[in-house]
């Protein structure tokens, strides 16, 4: 009985530490802003309503679910190329597909955004190049808009979407693809019909990943949409601090994470938390 | 070994991803090198000012050395807090282990913004109370660096405990070890490499973390990302384009090192 007891104290002892650093600096304020959702500027549902008729937040909340969307296609089928190889390439292949992505994934957001400025503004490397060869006369628009942010984000979430496929499909089982093969079927149909299928919770749990990444989106659409092309994330930043209606972003904030609550909820029917590592 | 190795298609397609992944960080080389005092490419001439005005502007220094500051400070108590809580879990298994463990996990998976909003509140109610702790003060970025980054930490400490053999602590606490000796002398000794990890995983996300920051620093604490992000948002500074480069090339060297001492243990291990 004395060492159950001890058992429960040391438990409680070693945990408690944290539970209570993030009850107060993380639970407790997060139900503050929950509060300011109701009272600000007046007690009532006044925000939530306002999310409802607002044309400017109706629209930044069409065009998030708009380019996550995209970004999610987009980084998926490219992840699934580079993990292929990184996966199941030669000894080289494999080393310099690892070297490319986790030199992205290692560097930070900020700088990985500035390096699409480098690229792709006005007096960057590709209109200076494509003009210096006579292709254009006057820069292309390529950023401050929304490819700019959707070729951003998708160059930010490409390695996170490595990570799931790449589990995937080390845990798929050889002899199957040889059983395909030795029944006939050519390469290009045991990869759409076998390996493609095998591999589907990592499929669903890299667009989960990504697609619910892309919808907190901040600093990539905030630099690459040069203010033109404003995601939530960027909505909720200029509702506190530029024209200040904290309630607003509050009630924005609540509704964001509910809605990401749910896609997760959705995401653990289906895959186990194991197989997304 | 793989039977099938990838055919030419794949190959191609695999390279042009690789090609789209490294473009922006080499693209940043030469804008870094140009004479000009605004975002371009050099034409003809290269000039190393932006680099020289790195060391010469004192406000680069000084967000590096709070940046370096704030990390040391975030790292080692979102280690202590995910060491404490992982041990905690490890030897005693309580019951809600999952649901405690989601708690912990939250900062790592609500959308960065949302806690963004959070830790503002949360700073801005102490400021209230305190000035050197708070809003826009190094110590509130500190606190609210350790709330994102704690989740990381306790990941990679459950992950390195789970694959420890429990029979090494039953052996000890047969013997009569106490709670205190079972942690810090069979335990911990054997969880080091991954305690050094989380440390430095810590280190590496407060160095880099701008989505919070932006929301709780104003003119006082102004870590490095946070400077970097003012010179982007207005006339887009060149000096970026310097830091960048060697930021860049800091994180290759690290990463080359790392895969060169993780092929020699792999080497020296008998397998």
């Amino acid at each position: 009985m004395r060492g159950v007891l001890s058992d429960r104290m040391g438990a409680a002892l070693l945990m408690a530490p944290l539970l209570l650093f993030l009850g107060l600096a993380y639970a407790w304020p997060f139900l503050g802003v929950v509060k300011w959702s109701f009272t600000l500027p007046t007690p009532g549902l006044g925000q939530y309503k306002a999310l409802l008729t607002d044309d400017l937040v109706q629209s930044v909340f069409i065009r998030t679910l708009r380019i996550a969307a995209i970004v999610t296609v987009v980084s998926v089928a490219a992840a699934y190329a580079i993990t292929v190889v990184w996966v199941r390439g030669s000894p080289a292949q494999r080393l310099i597909a690892e070297f490319c992505i986790l030199v992205p994934f290692w560097i930070s957001v900020l700088t990985r955004a500035f390096g699409w400025v480098a690229l792709l503004s006005n007096r960057g490397l590709i209109n200076t190049w494509l003009q210096s060869i006579g292709f254009i006369s006057e820069p292309l628009t390529l950023v401050r808009n929304e490819f700019g942010v959707i070729v951003g984000m998708t160059h930010f979430l490409i390695p996170f979407a490595v990570f799931p496929l790449a589990s995937a499909m080390r845990s798929l089982d050889d002899r199957v693809l040889l059983a395909a093969r030795g029944l006939g079927s050519s390469r290009m149909r045991t990869f759409w019909t076998v390996f493609v299928p095998m591999t589907r919770s990592g499929i669903i749990g890299s667009a989960m990943i990504v697609f619910v990444f892309s919808l907190g989106f901040f600093v990539t659409p905030a630099i690459l949409g040069g203010g033109r092309s404003v995601m939530i994330a960027e909505l909720i930043y200029l509702r506190i601090f530029q024209s200040p209606d904290w309630g607003l972003g509050a009630a924005i904030s609540v509704v964001l994470v509910l809605f990401v609550g749910a896609l997760m909820a959705l995401l653990f029917r289906y895959v186990r938390p194991k197989q997304l590592i | 070994m793989p039977t099938y190795r990838p055919g030419p298609v794949s190959l191609v397609i695999a390279a042009l991803v690789a090609l789209f992944l490294l473009m922006p960080l080499l693209a940043v080389i030469p804008v870094s090198l140009t004479p000009s005092r605004m975002l371009a490419m050099p034409t003809g001439e290269l000039s190393l000012r932006h680099y020289r005005s790195l060391i010469e502007d004192p406000r680069w220094l000084e967000s590096i050395l709070l940046s370096i500051r704030i990390g040391i400070v975030s790292s080692a108590i979102s280690t202590v807090l995910a060491l404490c809580f992982s041990l905690g879990v490890w030897m005693f298994q309580p019951r809600f282990t999952a649901a405690l463990v989601g708690f912990v996990l939250l900062p790592m998976v609500v959308p960065p913004v949302v806690s963004a909003i959070t830790l503002y509140f949360l700073l801005t109610s102490i400021s209230g109370v305190s000035s050197f702790f708070g809003y826009d003060t190094w110590l509130g970025v500190a606190m609210a660096h350790s709330v994102m980054t704690v989740p990381f930490a306790t990941v990679l400490i459950l992950v390195s405990l789970s694959q420890l053999d429990r029979r090494i602590d039953l052996a000890a606490r047969g013997l009569g070890a106490s709670v205190w000796e079972r942690a810090t002398r069979i335990i911990m000794p054997n969880i080091k490499f991954g305690i050094v990890t989380a440390a430095l995983l810590s280190f590496v996300l407060s160095w880099e973390e701008i989505g919070v920051t932006l929301f709780i620093t104003s003119v006082n604490a102004i870590t490095l990302p946070r400077l970097m992000w003012m010179g982007l948002r207005d006339n887009i500074d060149p000096a970026i384009a310097a830091l960048s480069v060697i930021l860049i090339i800091i994180t290759v060297l690290v990463l080359a090192v790392r895969s060169v001492v993780v092929r020699l243990n792999r080497g020296s291990r008998p397998v």
